[in-house]
Parts: C-alpha cells; structure tokens; sequence
C-alpha cells in the first residue's frame, strides 16, 4: 500500500482556483518529485497534504496518508499527526527557526510533544548527529550557525519523531552549491535508512533528476505529466515538460570571441572592512574581503565571474563600478582609473553600466519606463537631443515595444522588467556591463530568453561584459572566460570550456562536482 | 475605500469645517458673556449649553477647534520640516558620525517628555500658544527623522538606489528624487498620528495653563474651568471632552484608513 | 553580556550629562533674577548682593553648573529659593506621591494591556478582536486629564466610593494610601494600556506570518501553543520599547493628573515653583524627570539583551 495518496486534489483560497484535480502517489523509503515554475502550485499541494492551509481555503479530493484521509481530521489529529508521522522541511533556513531559543529546545520540542516514550536530550543529540552535526552543543542559538547547518537542524527537528513522510519545500534553493549537495545526499540517506518518504518540492529539475524516483511536473496548479524519472527524463510527453527541459539544458549562442586590448584592468586589488570593535580600547580588526586580486577584461571580452555567498564577488563588484574606494591596488577602465581623489570618475562612470539580479527591486516603483530607463542620461554632460529616439532603440533592442515607454514597472512581468534593466544599461553605450546575478530570480524558461536576448545583443552592440553568478551552467553558457572566486582571491582563471571541462583547483573541482547537473537529452 | 477611511474622513473634516466656519459665523459672538443665562444645559438656543459666564459653548467649540488645529498643523509642521530632512540625511549617512550625532540628539530629545519641555520654555518665557507650539514641534522631530530613517534604510540597499548611483547621482540628489516619493505613504499616516496627539498635547498644556492664554478660547482651558463645577454642570466637562475625544479618533481612524489604503505591500498584493 | 552592559552604561551617563547642560543652559536663559524676585522691588542694593552670593548667584556659569552637577551626585540638589529648604528634602516628599502613582499606573496598564492584546491577536478578524480594537481606538482618543474628571464624577461625587482628591498619605497605611491613587492611576492607565494593547496585537500577528511560526505548527504545536510557546517572547521586543516610553508618559503624565486630583506631587511642585519663579527647584525636578527617563530606557536596553539572545552576542 503506498504511503501518500493524494487523489484528484482542487484547492482555492478566497474564491481563486489554486489546483486542479492534483493526484500524487508515494511508498515508503521512495523519493518523488514535484516541480514546476513559480506559481505552479507546487507549495500549495505541500501544505494541502500538512492541512497547513491559508486561512479562506477550500478543498476537495482525498489525501490518503498511512490509510487516513487527512482532509477529514481534526484539527487536534493533524497536531498529532504533524511532526511525529508527517515532517516538513522549509526553503529558507535563515528565517525557520525561533531566533530567541536554543536549537536544542526546539528541537526537543517535538520530541516532547509525541514520544514521551523517549528522553528529549537523549533524542535531540540522536538526530543533531544523524543530520551531521554530531558534537554540536544543544545549547547553541540558530543566529550562532552556518545556512547549512541551520538547515541541518530544521531537518533534524522534522525527523526527531521519525516519521513516516518527509516533506522538503526548496530544501537547498537558499543554499550554496557546495552546501546544497551535502543537505540532497543527507536528505536522501534518511530516506533510504530510515525506510521515509521523501517528497521533493523543487523549481530545479537538475537536483531532483539524480535523486529522485518518480518526478511529477506541474504548471498552472495542475499535473502536467508524472512518471519514473529516467522514461521522463529521455523522453517527456507534454509541450510544457518538453519546454522547461530545454530551457534547464539551455545553451546560448554567443559570436566568436575575439583577442583585443585590455579594457578593464583589475591589479592587486584590496578590500578591507572594518569589523565591530571588540572592546571599547581595542583596536577593530579588519576582514579583508577582496584580496589581492588582479584581471583583465579585453574589449569585447565576455568574462565570468564564479563563487559562493561571502566570497567577496560583491565586494568587488561595488569597487569596480567606483561605488566604493579600495585600499589598495588600482581598477582602470579604458586606461582610467574608476575612483580618483576620493570620487568616483564621472568620465569613466559613463562607460560602464550595470544589471542587476532582482526584476523589482531595480526600479522605482513610482516612475514610468522612459524616465526609468534614462537615469544614466545623468552621467553625460548634456541631455542628449534625440531622447526619445535613443528610448524607442533601447527598447527594441531587448525586445520590447517603443509604446511601453510610458509604463510603470509593476505592469511589467519579471523577465521583462529584466529586458528593462539590460535596456537602461544599454541606452548611454556603455563599453562594460556588469551582470550582477543578473538571471538568478528567474524562472528557467524566462532565464533561457534573457541569455538569448544577451548573446544577440553580444553579436550588435559588440558588447563587453563581467557576469557574475553562483550557478555554474548559467556561467558555462554565456561567457567565455571564468574566473572563479574563493575567501577573496581568484584561485582559477581561464577559458570556460577548459576550466569547466579540466578543472585544476581543488576548489573548482568541488563545485563543479557539487553542482547538480541535467542529464542531456536530445528533445531540444 | 474602507468604512474607517470614510468616518475617520468625515469626523476629520468636521472639526476643520467648525475651525474655518467660525471665522465668518458663530451662533453667538464665543466671549459674549450673560449672566443670567449662565450654566445652562443644551437646549434649543444655546446648543450645547453656556458656560458659568454665560457663553455660549457651540460658538467657544468652534473658535476652540481653531487653537487646536493651528497649534497642533503648525507642530506637526516643524516635525516634517526639521525631522524629514535629518532623517533623510542619517540614512544617506548610514553608520557614519552624521548618523550617529543625529540618531543621538533624537534620544535625548526623547529623554525629554513634551510636557516638560513645555515646563521649561513657559519657565522662562511665560505661558502662550507659541510656547505650546514650540514644545510639541520639538518632540515631533525626532518622531519624524526616525520614521524618514527607519523607511530610507532599507531602500538604500534596494537595487533601483543602486542604479542610481551608478548613473552618477548623490545622495542629496537620490533623497529627494527616489527615497521621499517612497515614504511618502509613511509620513502621511504618521502625520495623522502626530496631529491627533498634538490636539492631545495642547488640550492637556491649555489645561495645566501652559497654552493659549485668556481670551484666545481653548479646549484645554475650557476642561480647567469645568472641574470645580462638574458635579453641578457635567456637560461643562462633557461636551469640550466629546469635542477633542471626536476629533481624535477621527485623526486616527484617518491615519489607520490611509495606512491601508496606501500601503504598497498591500496594493501588490490586491492585483 | 558585561560588555554589552558597559555600553549602554557609558551611553547613558554621557545622555545625562548632555541632559543636564541643556537643562542648565535652558535655565539660565529665563530673564529675572531669583534674588530681586524673591526680595521684592524695593530691596536695597546690598541685601541683594549678600542674598546672590548665599544663593551662589556671584559665582561663573561653569563653577555653578559644576556645583550643581557635583551637588547632585551627592545627593544636594541645593536650596530652594522660595522655601529656603533643601530640594532634595522637598523632591523627596513628593516623590513618594508620584513614583507609587506611576508605577501603580504601570501596572495597571500592563495587566490589562498584556491579555487584551494577545486576546485580540489569537481571535484576529473575529468579533472578539473588532471589539478589543474599536474599544483601544477610543481609548487613545481620551485625554487622561479628561477621564479623570469623569471618574471623579460617577466614582467620587455620585458613588461616593473614592475622595475627589488629596492624598491619604502612607502614615494611614498602605490600603488608604493606594486607595487614593487608585482613580488617579486608572485615569493615567487606561489610555496607555489601549496604546500598549494595540502594539501587543500588531507585534503578535507580524510574528505570526515569521516563517518560524509555521516550522513550529509543522511540529504539532497547536495554533494557541505556537502562538504563546513561539510567538509571545519574539513579540516582546516592541512591546518592550513602548513600554519604556510609557514610563516617560506616565511620569509626564501625572504631573497633569496631580493636578485633577490635587496631589502633593512632583507635578504640583513644579507648578508652584514656576509661579514662585524658584528655578532651582525647576531646574532640579526636570533633572530628576529626565534622569527617570533615561535610567528606565537603559533598563529596557538590557531587557532587550535578556530577551534577544543575537543582542547579547553582538557587541
């Protein structure tokens, strides 16, 4: 008998339709799948099964857990039922714990709540070394860890009770590669050891595709298609799986690249901040978050830039676009320096633009498209007489239409407002662009056009850009030379193809292998 | 546009409405005494009684509604016209020694109840409704500078202020051309807020005798002259007390509509 | 934690020392000369000056705020010019009407505050939770001053079951006493305990949309028992920081009430002293207000590091 039956589930909250018909089949010790886009309803079906609702929802269909419907229990069953037999694990580890309690309390609690058969301390250093944190002190507080190992502990908390079904919403999204790898192979050892369901929820095809069973792809709060997951992955049915495969597996087109002069120049760069003092006299330390690193970037250059959460890229990103002085070493653009007697220089300001990673948090809510799109207008000495020429152009450009000029941006979708921001980048012809994350909250369909619109625009403006990223494909795919970062150093630099195909630092080589990766198929 | 906007709107614009009427028409003139008609409880001819001079106490509330609104608009003023730009100025600064003298001086500030500040100005410069006004305006600066910084700080690391330092402007420039438009919505509901406590404020200064002096007519003061006639003429106390309990809840149930209606988090998430 | 302390410690006697050289400066401003106020026009030239250099008038403006400052620290807080009794004696008095009378308020606020904010929270778009708010939104509409002259009328001159005012005084015991504060601090309580009850309620409800909040239902906690085991000590830190700046409120507060109820309090000292033109006792009661004050926000600050472990790590 399975474990988790959900049979022709449809949800709606207020009066919108959330799902449609959703049926979902799991056995125990299996780990299933579901993924779909932002807005799939893929959550929704998570929370449907924990009856962890939205206030105003309504639902029909059975969800059959352990031979209960769980949709005809009380509220005072599911309590029962949740945390001991039915755990769940959150996306963002940094926020799912109490701030206030230590993790042993928390995680103690559950055990308290339903197995008094067990001791709680006993059974809270049980499960902090079953999720790898064997030696860790109960007594520590969640602001006192890692992202991972916060992770780590709200893991532990869902299994303290062992239960039957484990539920994983975005389990690793929040997560470096690195650290994503180890909390998927730790999710699945508990799955396979302790004889759990694991029911995945993920955006990310390429993490569930080598762990789990059976995949099940929703859009529109529907199942699109379901099966074992190598018949899926070789050979997807529907239109929509078929399009988020080769979106996932996408791979731009860029121009050949060509040898030039050196048109940014980084040497021996150094970022230091200051760290809080310690004590009222003492001296306040420093961290240094850029360190010693050099490059270049030649004129129509088409530059990576890799790296984990912390390991100064932003730094460095912020010292090259002269919002921020350095301490030491120089960062010259065309031969000038970006930052000179304590300002940032206008002149060399005017050739450099940047995109930014969040679709709306980069423009002002309160102002229309053309006057959005023309704020580096600002860094030319006179406003140039064809503006609204220069508009119509820039808008086309990144495939939108002149007439959206007197839009606001909330009428926009993400990936548009993103065209937005490569358009406003573009419209004082910059030499360099700087891609900060600049697809990294996008869904992969919306993401494989915007690398599309950037290698055409590569092929007509002949531009030259620094990408920075921490997804490896999305960087394998639209640069041609990478420079991965560690602690503040570069510690490889080179032709992408061969620094992803041989990689020679140990550290590349751990997130090139900890970076999941989609089997190719030949559907695209 | 919700029901508390609409009553909190309405019972707002009444008091205005009594403020500026009184300019042009009260039913009698506010400082006519008559003896014999003193102490008289609502009727026909005087409609919320008249006072133990005889006055009639609609025409002092409407006169009255004037010494409350100007004294707490013209506070409230002070608060934005000092308090906005400091706190616009800590943001910018954020972290800096600007910030920290700036966030500092509104401690003390804080450390300073209004009443007492009130205290000492009428200490050395006597009792008046400008007295009254400075001590309210000065504790509305910090109240405004910490709501401006509180809602700059966390645009400042928005991404659209980002780009636009990259486009070359300053900080002065990114204030007024992308933060103030942002918070305006805050200022606008703590405005409100600030307004119904400075009616609070004035009423209470007027009534210890700190605020508008004799024979400017005054809520505050028409309560001190009630209390050692209470028990023989209750609506002396009830009706000044109705007057400021109305206009109050008005402000606030005006600022608690407009803080709904304009905040954004919420707009997104109606469409 | 000791270091975090030592910070707040250091911030709070440099805030007093500016406090009172602005209180000082203020002071100084005032026109008229204490000494020629208290002798009358007619006084000759050589009584005045004997008088200025007793009241140490004679003396720079730097060797007299030091002698006040250093007075104080000991505890003298100098002569009064009108009584010629030492202020301190005479704050000392009064204090013991309007410190009671503040922290009974506080408490009053607070017990009634506390459950009606997490009643009004835990039944959130119910009937219960309208009927908190609608009663909070009228709560903060009343002028305490107002309020008190109400109670006075049903509870003192109807009922006949309190005094209209005067102070019982602590030598006819605790229970007569805090009988005559009584209305007073309901009067001062009410209209804090509708502002501390709204706080409450807003600092619960954004708890409950943390993300923390649902890990806890996903372990089995019942909505009441996340709400109070989870959401109720994460809450607490705004309701901490109103609650020191009821405090200043109350104290400020009463100062309006003692006049309602006749109180021989700060408030009524203050009163008499401004019309007595005796600024050193002004001087020294805004002091000791402002003191109050900050002391009181220090206490909150390290309340904050009791409830807030990150706080405690930092700094």
């Amino acid at each position: 008998m399975s474990l988790l039956e959900i049979s022709n589930l449809s949800l709606s909250i207020h009066g919108t339709q959330i799902l449609h018909d959703v049926s979902l089949r799991l056995d125990p010790g299996e780990v299933v799948a579901v993924t779909g886009e932002s807005g799939s309803g893929k959550s929704m079906t998570a929370l449907a099964i924990m009856q962890l609702l939205p206030d105003g929802s309504e639902a029909q269909g059975t969800v059959i857990l352990d031979g209960q419907d769980v949709t005809q229990l009380s509220e005072a069953q599911m309590c029962d039922l949740r945390g001991n037999h039915l755990g769940m694990v959150f996306q963002e580890p940094m926020t799912a714990l109490n701030p206030v309690q230590t993790i042993g309390a928390q995680i103690g609690e559950s055990v308290r709540l339903h197995r008094s058969d067990l001791d709680p301390a006993a059974r809270t250093e049980e499960v902090l070394a079953r999720v790898g944190l064997a030696g860790m002190s109960p007594r520590r507080y969640p602001h006192e860890l890692s992202g991972g190992q916060r992770q780590r502990v709200v893991i532990a908390i869902a299994i303290a009770c062992g239960p039957k079904l484990l539920i994983a919403d975005e389990p690793t999204t929040a997560l470096d590669v690195t650290t994503q790898a180890q909390i998927l192979d730790l999710l699945v050892e508990l799955a396979h050891e302790d004889g759990m369901g694991l029911l995945m929820i993920t955006h990310d095809l390429a993490v569930v595709a080598q762990m789990a069973q059976r995949i099940t792809v929703m859009q529109n709060g529907a199942v699109v298609e379901a099966g074992d997951t190598p018949v899926l992955l070789s050979a997807p049915q529907h239109p929509y799986t078929k399009a988020l495969f080769a979106a996932s597996a996408h791979q731009a087109k860029l121009p050949e690249p060509v040898e030039n002069a050196p048109l940014l120049q980084v040497r021996s760069v150094v970022r230091d901040y200051a760290l809080p003092r310690t004590g009222l006299f003492s001296d306040p330390g420093t961290f240094r978050a850029v360190d010693l690193v050099s490059f270049d970037i030649p004129r129509g250059g088409r530059v990576g830039l890799v790296g984990e959460s912390g390991c100064g890229k932003s730094t460095l990103t912020r010292a090259i676009l002269g919002l921020e002085p350095v301490q030491s070493g120089s960062i010259l653009l065309d031969g000038m320096p970006v930052y000179s007697d304590g300002h940032p220089n206008l002149d060399v300001r005017r050739k450099m633009q940047v995109v930014f990673q969040d679709p709306y948090g980069s423009f002002n809510p309160r102002h229309r498209v053309s006057r959005l799109i023309t704020e580096p207008f600002h860094l030319l000495p006179s406003p140039p007489k064809d503006r609204d020429a220069r508009i119509a152009e820039a808008l086309r450009a990144v495939g939108l239409s002149p007439d959206d000029a007197e839009k606001y941006p909330h009428q926009f979708s993400g990936g548009q407002r993103q065209r937005l921001a490569i358009a406003r980048a573009l419209i004082i012809r910059p030499e360099l662009i700087v891609f900060d994350e600049a697809v990294s909250a996008l869904d992969v369909s919306v993401r494989a056009q915007i690398l599309d619109l950037i290698a055409k625009l590569c092929g007509e403006y002949n531009l030259t850009y620094l990408f920075i990223s921490h997804d490896l494909s999305v960087v394998r795919s639209i640069t041609d030379h990478v420079l991965v970062m560690q602690n503040g150093k570069i510690v490889e630099k080179g032709a992408t193809e061969d620094v992803f195909s041989a990689p020679k630092h140990p550290y590349t080589q751990t997130l090139i292998e900890a970076a999941p990766v989609l089997p190719i198929t030949d559907t695209a | 546009m919700s029901r508390t906007l609409i009553l909190g709107g309405v019972l707002s614009a009444l008091m205005v409405l009594a403020a500026l009427v009184s300019f042009v028409w009260t039913p009698f003139e506010h400082t006519a005494m008559d003896i014999p008609a003193k102490l008289q409880t609502p009727n026909a001819t005087h409609w919320f009684g008249t006072d133990h001079f005889g006055r009639d106490m609609f025409s002092m509330i409407m006169v009255g509604a004037r010494t409350s609104i100007a004294v707490a608009f013209v506070a409230v003023g002070i608060g934005i016209g000092l308090g906005v730009p400091l706190g616009l100025w800590a943001a910018a600064r954020q972290g800096g020694w600007v910030d920290e003298i700036i966030m500092r001086g509104n401690d003390l500030i804080f450390a300073f109840p209004s009443l007492v500040i009130a205290i000492l100005i009428t200490a050395i410069f006597g009792a008046g409704a400008i007295n009254a006004i400075i001590a309210i305006g000065i504790f509305n600066i910090p109240v405004f500078a910490r709501v401006t910084r509180g809602g700059a700080l966390p645009l400042w690391a928005r991404e659209f202020i980002m780009a636009a330092r990259v486009a070359g402007k300053g900080p002065a420039r990114i204030s007024v051309e992308h933060i103030l438009p942002n918070i305006a919505n805050l200022l606008i509901v703590q405005a409100t807020i600030q307004f119904s406590l400075g009616i609070l404020a004035e009423a209470a200064l007027s009534y210890v005798g700190l605020g508008a002096q004799p024979p400017t007519p005054s809520w505050g003061r028409m309560l001190a002259d009630a209390q050692t006639l209470v028990s023989i003429a209750p609506h002396m106390a009830l009706v000044p007390g109705f007057a400021i309990i109305i206009t109050v809840l008005g402000l606030n149930l005006l600022g608690d509509g407009l803080r709904d209606a304009l905040d954004p988090r919420l707009r997104v998430a109606r469409v | 934690m000791l270091r975090y302390t030592f910070k707040r410690l250091l911030s709070l006697l440099i805030s007093l020392a500016i406090a009172s050289l602005v209180i000082f400066m203020v002071i100084e401003v005032a026109p008229g000369d204490p000494a020629s106020f208290m002798l009358g026009i007619n006084a000759q030239e050589d009584t005045l000056a004997a008088l200025r250099a007793e009241l140490g008038l004679d003396q720079s403006k730097l060797q007299r705020y030091l002698g006040w400052v250093g007075g104080m620290v000991q505890g003298d807080f100098g002569t009064s010019y009108q009584y010629r009794t030492p202020v301190s004696q005479m704050i000392a008095d009064r204090l013991w009407v309007s410190l009671p009378l503040a922290l009974y308020a506080l408490a009053l606020s607070t017990l009634i505050a506390f459950p009606a904010g997490i009643y009004a929270a835990s039944r959130r778009g119910k009937a219960g939770d309208i009927g908190v708010m609608g009663a909070t939104q009228i709560g903060v509409a009343i002028p305490n001053f107002w309020f008190a002259m109400m109670l006075v009328l049903i509870f003192a001159i109807n009922l006949r079951w309190f005094s209209a005012g005067g102070f019982a005084g602590w030598d006819k015991g605790a229970f007569a006493a805090l009988k005559s504060l009584t209305l007073p601090a309901i009067a001062l309580a009410l209209p804090q305990a509708a502002i501390l009850a709204r706080v409450m309620r807003s600092a619960l409800l954004d708890v409950l949309g943390e993300d923390f909040m649902r890990t806890a239902r996903a372990k089995g906690l019942t909505k009441g028992q996340a709400l109070r085991r989870h959401g109720l000590r994460n809450a607490m830190i705004p309701v901490l920081t109103i609650l020191g700046l009821q405090f200043s409120f109350l104290l400020a507060g009463g100062i309006i009430i003692e006049q309602v109820f006749y109180l021989p309090g700060l408030g009524r000292l203050i009163f008499q002293s401004i019309s007595a033109r005796d600024l050193i006792v002004v001087e020294s009661v805004t002091m000791l207000l402002v003191f109050a004050v900050i002391v009181v926000n220090f206490a909150v600050d390290l309340a904050y590091a009791a409830v807030d472990p990150r706080l405690r790590a930092r700094t």
